[in-house]
């Protein structure tokens, strides 16, 4: 990969120790991706900030890095461990929290947004098509990709923090116009019912595709069921982006198809407790349950993850006060994925509608999975 | 010019690849056909792989050139390398059949030698022989034991 002599004085240390860094990693991405050059990107959303995910290793490099390391360009950050204002009613312990904060500041120092969010492109406004983004949060690269219409690759925690550091990115992969052409299409050949369907019919391509998917049968997707599909692509391999183009290779998904799939990740009959929210709830989805809910009581614990922002949104709205009259708990800045909210020295199994959320539920979180869409947990779980 | 690192010359025998993170280091090789989960796979104390179901299961990566296909799982197995760095405990260099983001940003941050892509095939060699890596033209050559 070919520097300008401005980048290689940064590699050098010249503009101090953070930024050395982050064109490191740069350098040694854009080599193993082969890419050319670096181009210019204008957002950096960077994952890694629940201690549950990066842990004491990842405190310390980023108490290293935020000694000298600041933003270039406009930055927003992944969801932590614990809702920020109500931590000190959740069951947590204090090393925790203490780890949480130690990271939490680190990042601040550094000049993110406090947006402890992984839906930013529900969160905030989106630039104009075709602008190249940095998205580490794998679910908002693929929604990125294959609905907002930016540019990202399947970014990792490191490579979205040097591109915010830098506001640059490895021109490879899904920046390069040939390459976000899908290599292997997926023809759906049954109706889709709810976001679960999608989210399997997700988790399959992912298995199958590398970089980009075509899907054929499933055109006019909703917000719900695009983020169910982009959450559940992006946790079962490599591919970052969809489209709905054709390919002379195509694979069928049927119901056996999602029978497997489902088979995978559903481990469980019942469940002690209900989440939803992986990706995060946006204020649509709120007032789609505000709805739901009205009027009723869910009969279980019930934790409900969104976006602060779709949060206060909601509640001028009046849709959180129909939830919270439900008896479910909302909860911000956090989410399913690897919370430590959920522990499984209590609970045993939980119920959730995301398919990225069992996954996570399943292989981190170590508890049994009892997949439902949102119809069913309402109609069985409430009353 | 590159002709003459091919083959074998003085009972060391030299393969051409690709430099992904620079540097130059030699030590005793580890190598395994299966990929690595930095995350979950190895005590980040010891160096030691902790995985049973790993064909390296036991064994210690510290100070070693650790020759794998290329890691599996999180991105956030990157911080795992820097943290057998810190502990002083990482491989001295890394050869990956192809090189993935994991492996490629967790050898930037810790400054560990990474080459890939070998011309030809680096799972031949047996561990405990003495590896070179010269991560800065792209080269691996074989010694003795």
């Amino acid at each position: 990969m070919q520097l300008t002599s401005d980048e290689e004085k940064a590699l050098k240390g010249e503009r101090g120790e953070a930024l050395a860094t982050a064109y490191r990693i740069l350098l040694a991405i854009g080599e193993a991706t082969e890419a050319k050059k670096l181009v210019p990107i204008t957002w950096a959303h960077v994952s890694g900030v629940n201690y549950n995910t990066i842990g004491d290793s990842g405190v310390e490099f980023l108490e290293k890095l935020s000694k000298d390391g600041r933003v270039a360009v406009k930055t927003t950050i992944n969801p932590m461990g614990f809702d920020a204002v109500k931590v000190n009613s959740l069951k947590l312990n204090k090393e925790f929290i203490a780890k949480q904060n130690r990271i939490v500041s680190a990042y601040e120092r550094i000049g993110v947004t406090r947006s402890f969010t992984c839906i930013p492109y529900e969160v905030f406004d989106l630039p104009s098509k075709g602008t190249d983004v940095s998205f580490a949060e794998s679910n908002a690269a693929v929604y990125a990709n294959s609905v907002a219409g930016l540019r990202t690759n399947k970014e990792s925690a490191l490579s979205a923090l040097a591109s915010s550091l830098t506001g640059k990115a490895p021109y490879s992969e899904l920046r390069v116009e040939e390459l976000r052409k899908p290599n292997v299409g997926i023809r759906v050949n049954y109706e889709l019912d709810n976001e679960v369907d999608y989210g399997l019919l997700g988790y399959f391509a992912g298995k199958v595709a590398k970089n980009s998917v075509a899907f054929s049968g499933v055109e006019n997707l909703s917000k719900r069921n695009a983020k169910s599909l982009s959450a559940a692509l992006g946790t079962s391999g490599s591919c970052g982006m969809f489209t709905h183009e054709k390919t002379s290779e195509m694979i069928e998904f049927g119901k056996e198809e999602a029978r497997k799939i489902r088979d995978e990740l559903h481990t469980s009959e019942k469940g002690d407790v209900i989440t939803l929210g992986s990706p995060q709830l946006g204020v649509d989805d709120l007032s789609l349950l505000a709805d739901m809910v009205q009027g009723k009581k869910f009969r279980k614990r019930c934790l409900i993850f969104c976006a602060r922002a779709a949060y206060e949104g909601a509640k001028k709205l009046g849709y959180t006060e129909k939830i919270e009259k439900a008896g479910a708990e909302m909860l911000c800045d956090c989410c399913t994925c690897l919370t430590p909210l959920i522990d499984r020295n209590e609970v045993d199994d939980v119920i959730t509608n995301s398919i990225k959320g069992a996954y996570y539920l399943s292989n981190s979180n170590k508890v049994g999975v009892c997949l439902k869409s949102l119809k069913d947990i309402v109609r069985e779980e409430c009353a | 010019m590159l002709e003459e690192f091919e083959g074998h010359s003085e009972g060391r025998m030299r393969i051409r690849c690709r430099a992904i993170v620079k540097g130059n280091d030699e030590g005793e090789a580890l190598v395994t056909k299966q990929p690595i989960n930095f995350l979950t796979m190895i005590d980040l104390k010891s160096g030691i792989v902790k995985d049973a179901k790993h064909e390296l299961y036991k064994k210690n990566i510290a100070n070693k050139v650790l020759v794998f296909p290329n890691a599996v799982g999180s991105s956030v197995g990157a911080y795992s390398i820097y943290a057998l760095k810190g502990s002083r405990v990482a491989p001295k260099a890394i050869v990956c059949k192809k090189a993935d983001i994991t492996t490629a940003s967790g050898c930037a941050i810790a400054n560990i030698p990474l080459v890939d892509s070998p011309e030809s095939d680096v799972f031949a060699i047996k561990s405990g022989l003495t590896v070179k890596v010269d991560a800065v033209v792209g080269l691996i050559e074989i010694g003795e034991k």
